[in-house]
């Protein structure tokens, strides 16, 4: 059953093979046994989800379900899920119990989704590798001794371990994109402001985005259909008209204009990671594409610029958690000041409280225009250059990350070193592009993805593009064994 | 360019976080390093650039000016750490 993808199950439960109920209680008995090993999940809500699977049934036998009715999925803990905690993987909202549902949870509830549990994260979605969680890191399920990635690090390895056939992640400067990479599945982020960010816990306003972590770019499609959408609870997000994405999915690539960053094949590239990718745009020549090389000249700015904007937002944004309203509040406090400062001191970890500062400081008096201003023209550059690549080809190809798998611990010394793993996938935030990752190789036993990149709101293409790929090749069935088999 | 220790301790008092005494060397040195790697923006020409705040150039819509929402504070005040009639409690602000 979970080595089934989302539309397999789908096929499964509308044929009456298998039920709801009976395919929620296959996944909440794997997570029983094997979840422990990853530290993938915060909350297991399994009551609950067989209540709902009850429901995702009454639904299949009277002829009114959707592609999506009945299928389990988890939620990153960023999402607030109505009457269950959600932690965004901090001891700061460790107490907190969402009030409401967000817009991506609200819209997969109405397709007849049903959450199994929410999934571990790096705290306030900051961190590569889900090792800065208040609940522990997360472990990869390939070898258990490596990250997994982050900052939806949960939601991946789930996903990579048939503990749920879906799952919902977000994206600021990679974090579906990484993880997926890392451990071997598909993730998508859409264009910025595709899906409302109402419920869902603020890092950086101008480059969060949710997105769907999936077996296949199907899969991805089916999630997105649901997902996607105006809401005026987020003036934000855009009033673009949703295309049927899986219409197109089979589309043939024949003419297809396929362009490869020179910039994304430097020194900092591992060879073997690379050997992967570029087989796999041999593949897209193969479906009929053109391939030229582009160049993006201030790419490489990426990541100081994001580490500047990201911060400076984020700084913004956990103002809010002051120990007053929710959230973690410090014992005894002897004035206000000592309750904002230990409150938020305690509640926040290291990786959080280094971001804050580094935003308090960029926005400080004096320093704003040196930075924050500088960042936001430089982000202007690089979107420019992503504009000029696409007036020639339709679609980028490149590496997701410059490695495989890194060891827990082995890069929590220095935060740049950290950092520079987001070095392929931080410009197309920054450019409110769509972007996936999806499997294309194994190196030492350990997953390699090929990232894609499209126009804006262009994600019918990049899902067509992907499933085309996922059609001709097999990088996408592998999963660990083991275990997790 | 390296913070100074000083420069560290107020960013971390605007930020209202308090951070003890081990922790400031660790927390100069990697707010440096920080601010030492994003110093490679200064070499991009960008004088006739304009501040990208939006991916899509989008500015604030607007609606009418009418009430929309109900009033839920029961609910909202669930996860309140301290409350009094409604109202959230703090130590004495005002002498």
């Amino acid at each position: 059953m979970h080595t089934r993808t989302l539309a397999e199950l789908s096929a499964a439960l509308h044929a009456r093979e298998v039920s709801s109920v009976e395919l929620t209680r296959h996944f909440l008995a794997r997570i029983d046994t094997l979840a422990e090993k990853l530290n993938a999940f915060v909350t297991v809500t399994a009551d609950a989800a067989v209540a709902q699977a009850e429901v995702a049934d009454a639904v299949l036998a009277a002829g009114k379900a959707g592609p999506l009715t009945g299928i389990p999925l988890v939620h990153k803990d960023i999402f607030c899920t109505r009457g269950v905690r959600t932690s965004c993987g901090s001891r700061m909202l460790d107490n907190f119990v969402a009030p409401y549902d967000a817009f991506a949870v609200e819209r997969l509830a109405g397709a007849g989704m049903v959450m199994l549990a929410k999934a571990n994260m790096d705290e306030f979605a900051m961190g590569s590798s889900n090792e800065t969680s208040w609940y522990g890191p997360v472990r990869n399920p390939w070898d258990l001794d490596k990250v997994p990635g982050g900052s939806s690090g949960g939601s991946a390895a789930a996903v990579a371990a048939r503990l749920a056939p879906a799952a919902t992640g977000t994206d600021t400067g990679g974090s579906i994109r990484q993880p997926a990479a890392l451990t071997g599945i598909t993730g998508l982020k859409p264009t910025y402001g595709r899906i409302s960010r109402f419920g869902m816990i603020a890092f950086a306003s101008s480059l969060d985005q949710a997105g769907t972590l999936t077996q296949t770019a199907e899969d991805a499609a089916l999630m997105l259909a649901a997902m996607a959408g105006h809401d005026p609870r987020d003036s934000t997000c855009v009033d673009e008209p949703v295309p049927d994405y899986r219409a197109t999915l089979d589309d043939d690539l024949e003419g297809l204009r396929v362009g490869v960053p020179r910039e994304f094949f430097d020194a900092g590239l591992d060879p073997a990671n690379g050997a992967a990718v570029q087989a796999a745009i041999d593949e897209f020549r193969k479906l009929g594409a053109t391939v030229e090389e582009v160049s993006l000249p201030n790419v490489g700015l990426s990541v100081p610029a994001y580490y500047v904007v990201a911060p400076a937002e984020c700084s913004s944004n956990l103002s809010r958690f002051d120990g007053v309203r929710f959230g973690h509040r410090a014992e005894d406090p002897v004035d206000l000041e000592d309750l904002y400062k230990r409150s938020r001191g305690e509640g926040f970890g290291a990786e959080v409280q280094r971001r804050v500062m580094t935003g308090t400081y960029v926005l400080s008096a004096g320093y704003y225009d040196a930075y924050y201003l500088k960042a936001q023209r430089v982000r202007q550059l690089i979107a420019e250059d992503f504009r000029q690549a696409f007036a020639s080809v339709d679609l980028l190809l490149g590496p997701t990350t410059p490695t495989p798998a890194f060891a827990l611990g082995a890069k929590t010394d220095d935060p740049v070193t950290m950092y520079l793993n987001d070095i392929y996938t931080i410009g197309v935030n920054l450019a409110g592009l769509p972007g996936m990752s999806v499997p294309c190789g194994m190196v030492d036993g350990l997953p390699v993805g090929l990232q894609l990149i499209g126009r804006h709101f262009d994600e019918a293409r990049l899902l067509n593009a992907a499933h085309r790929y996922q059609q001709a090749t097999d990088w996408h069935r592998l999963a660990p064994g083991g275990d997790f088999a | 360019m390296a913070l100074t220790r000083h420069e560290v301790e107020n960013i971390a008092h605007l930020a209202r976080l308090r951070i003890s005494e081990d922790e400031v060397p660790g927390y100069v040195e990697n707010l440096s390093r920080i601010i030492d790697f994003v110093a490679q923006l200064d070499d991009a020409e960008t004088d006739k650039v304009e501040p990208m705040a939006h991916p899509l150039h989008m500015t604030q819509p607007l609606r009418d000016d009418v009430v929309t929402e109900e009033d839920q504070r029961e609910l909202f005040q669930i996860n309140a750490p301290r409350t009094e009639r409604g109202l959230y409690l703090v130590p004495r602000v005002i002498e």
